[in-house]
């Protein structure tokens, strides 16, 4: 039986090329950034044949939760923790921004082609349902030459928890003192007015169809589908068109006050180049890992992913961290312990 | 198989071999075999109550039955009630099942009693393939053909006839409950069609034949002899369908709006419970609020139990006070 002689000698041979132990390192959370994160983990894994890292893309709810119930070795999340969720945690948690993200406004007008400007005021008037015509002055005031009709506007928001809900509320929560006792911020909250779309391509889908409708989208998923999308005025008074060099400036630009843990949000940002919805991506890692093997994968990865990953962070179009930011985290993976 | 129990018994033969011939002959072992398969029902659904149950408790203690009557539903100040979604869970229920039983009926009885036979096996087959395509592709296809025609036709139309009715004011958005419930009503004419045409086929010939040898048309005798024949087994397609509605998350999901108001407008947006277990589940982040999430789960169950347990009770009335032919 020849065959089963080969078959042997593969099963022998199988057993003898693995060179070192094996590391599966199992981590979920976030799902906004999960093409870049298996793009990553992918790349990692052709360096690095023994480690392997699952990653589950079960939201920021769930990467939470199944961190602190210990269930995974790591997790992800597009909102920082709350201090709430750190003490119930019970051991030390660190923040790791990975990349950005930025919400843009998108909107379908009949008659109307072209950017518009937007204000913080004009957009929390328009989610709060204070301003619920096209023609309202305060629109119609930062956009002279464009002839706004005077129909009712049909206000879309994600209906799903999302990241991007996280992002746009939090901007609001600090462009508007009503907003923030009103609404606040979450990755989903209490809508005063609008109808909910599920995903970017439901909210999208609406938008398309329904005439004198406005509503927010991830940048990626306006930058892959083409679509157009509003500037907004930033802290310095400039209106600023969403773009990833834009995201990274806002990054940039809070990196000056960045706190050691990195649970800051970068929405509203100085600087004259910032789009002002926008916000990083954290992975969450314990600070004491047992598992010696475990520990050092994980640092190696991040160690990698701020240096040679940022380089696939455009081809997918999520915005790079800024060096400023880079340089910190490096410092911080010390930590890990 | 009771019967058989006891002439084993009253032959007297007793004991171990007559245990290991029961056991040789099958019976024994099949009766096992299924026991276990039909308590294994039981205690899925058992599980889930508990499960769902011990998870909910904190929202139990920190709202009690305000859960039932509160409107608000808000994450960030962790205020959570399950009116709006209860509400709207039943009324697109509602509508879709106005509109599919009648349907979906009448369809069934073309197809097991007028259409050639051909024709029929067409359709069934067709139809059978209706019931498999996945509801994604249904709230797709709500979103992409319903919503403009509702949007620019068939809601203005409803307005300018119906106006006067507070059912059908507002403005026309083409998603709302009533978008929904036809969605719903699509997808579960299928089952409808479907489980009554096989029940009606099975309907006796001697049920039809002696009708019409009574000098019944033959629709007389489709409706007053096979029909109430075959009631039982309709009512159970009527309440499969109902039990797809209930619990239908994708779809609906895609046209409903997604909107906790409770609004007599039924061009309006709503929202469903499932539509918001499927939502807000994977980031809800929060103790309290997962488990408000999780007790709106519980509500659903019971729900569906409830509705379940009136259409029982509905089936006994009727099938005691109609025509005396039990299934």
């Amino acid at each position: 039986m020849v065959f089963r002689k080969l078959l042997g000698w593969a099963l022998l041979l199988s057993l003898v090329s693995v060179p070192v132990r094996a590391q599966n390192i199992n981590a979920a959370g976030a799902t906004f950034p999960y093409p870049i994160y298996s793009k990553w983990f992918d790349e990692y894994h052709k360096l690095h044949s023994n480690i392997q890292i699952n990653y589950q893309s079960i939201g920021s709810g769930g990467g939470i939760s199944q961190l602190i119930a210990k269930t995974v070795d790591f997790g992800a999340s597009d909102g920082p923790m709350t201090d709430d969720q750190l003490k119930q945690a019970g051991f030390k948690i660190l923040h790791f921004p990975t990349v950005l993200g930025a919400a843009v406004l998108t909107y379908n007008i009949p008659g109307v082609t072209g950017d518009l400007n937007f204000t913080p005021e004009a957009i929390a008037g328009i989610y709060l349902g204070r301003i619920t015509k096209w023609n309202d002055p305060a629109i119609a005031g930062p956009n002279p030459g464009v002839k706004l009709p005077k129909d009712d506007i049909v206000v879309i928001h994600r209906s799903d928890g999302s990241g991007t809900t996280y992002i746009w509320s939090d901007y609001l929560s600090k462009v508007s003192d009503e907003w923030k006792g009103k609404v606040g911020k979450g990755t989903s909250i209490n809508w005063p007015v609008g109808l909910g779309g599920k995903g970017n391509e439901g909210v999208s889908g609406l938008i398309k169809q329904t005439p004198d409708a406005i509503g927010y989208i991830e940048l990626i998923y306006a930058v892959q589908n083409k679509l157009p999308y509003g500037l907004v005025k930033n802290t310095t008074g400039a209106f600023i068109k969403a773009t990833l060099d834009g995201v990274s400036a806002a990054a940039a630009g809070a990196a000056t006050n960045m706190p050691d843990d990195f649970r800051v949000s970068i929405t509203d940002a100085p600087g004259k180049g910032s789009y002002p919805i926008s916000s990083f991506t954290w992975l969450l890692i314990p600070a004491q890992i047992q598992d010696a093997g475990k520990r050092e994968a994980i640092k190696g990865f991040l160690n990698w992913m701020l240096a040679d990953g940022q380089q696939y962070c455009e081809g997918l179009a999520y915005a790079k961290l800024p060096k400023e930011v880079v340089v910190k985290e490096k410092k911080a993976i010390a930590l890990i312990q | 198989m009771a019967t058989a129990h006891t002439t084993v018994e009253s032959a007297g033969v007793t004991g171990p071999r007559a245990l290991l011939r029961r056991l040789t002959s099958g019976d024994e072992i099949a009766r096992l075999v299924t026991l276990i398969f039909a308590l294994m029902t039981v205690l899925i659904t058992g599980m889930i109550v508990v499960q769902l149950w011990v998870n909910s408790a904190e929202s139990r203690h920190a709202f009690g039955w305000r859960f039932f009557i509160s409107q608000e539903w808000d994450p960030v100040f962790n205020k959570y009630g399950a009116l709006p979604f209860i509400y709207g869970t039943l009324v697109t229920s509602a509508l879709g099942m106005i509109i599919a039983v009648p349907l979906g009926l009448g369809a069934a009885i073309f197809l097991a009693e007028l259409a050639p036979r051909r024709i029929s096996d067409i359709l069934t087959f067709m139809i059978d393939l209706l019931a498999a395509v996945p509801s994604v592709i249904y709230g797709l296809l709500g979103v992409f053909i319903l919503v403009p025609l509702m949007r620019t036709e068939i809601e203005p139309f409803l307005k300018e006839t119906l106006g006067f009715l507070p059912l059908f004011q507002g403005p026309a958005y083409g998603i709302g409950f009533l978008t929904a419930g036809l969605v719903l009503a699509v997808m579960i004419v299928p089952f409808i069609i479907s489980v009554s045409r096989e029940v009606l086929l099975a309907v006796p010939r001697e049920q039809r034949e002696a009708s019409l040898a009574l000098g019944a048309t033959r629709w007389e005798a489709t409706w007053r002899a096979v029909v109430p024949y075959a009631r039982t087994g309709i009512m159970g397609s009527v309440f499969l369908a109902l039990a797809r509605a209930l619990g239908e998350t994708m779809a609906v999901t895609m046209v409903v709006g997604n909107n906790p108001r409770i609004a007599a407008s039924l061009l309006g947006p709503g929202y469903s419970i499932a539509s918001v277990l499927a939502n807000e589940f994977s980031e809800a982040t929060g103790t309290l609020y997962l488990s408000a999430l999780i007790e709106l789960g519980l509500v659903l169950f019971l729900l569906t139990f409830v509705i379940n347990g009136l259409a029982r009770l509905l089936i006994v009335v009727t099938t005691q006070r109609g025509s005396g032919v039990a299934q």
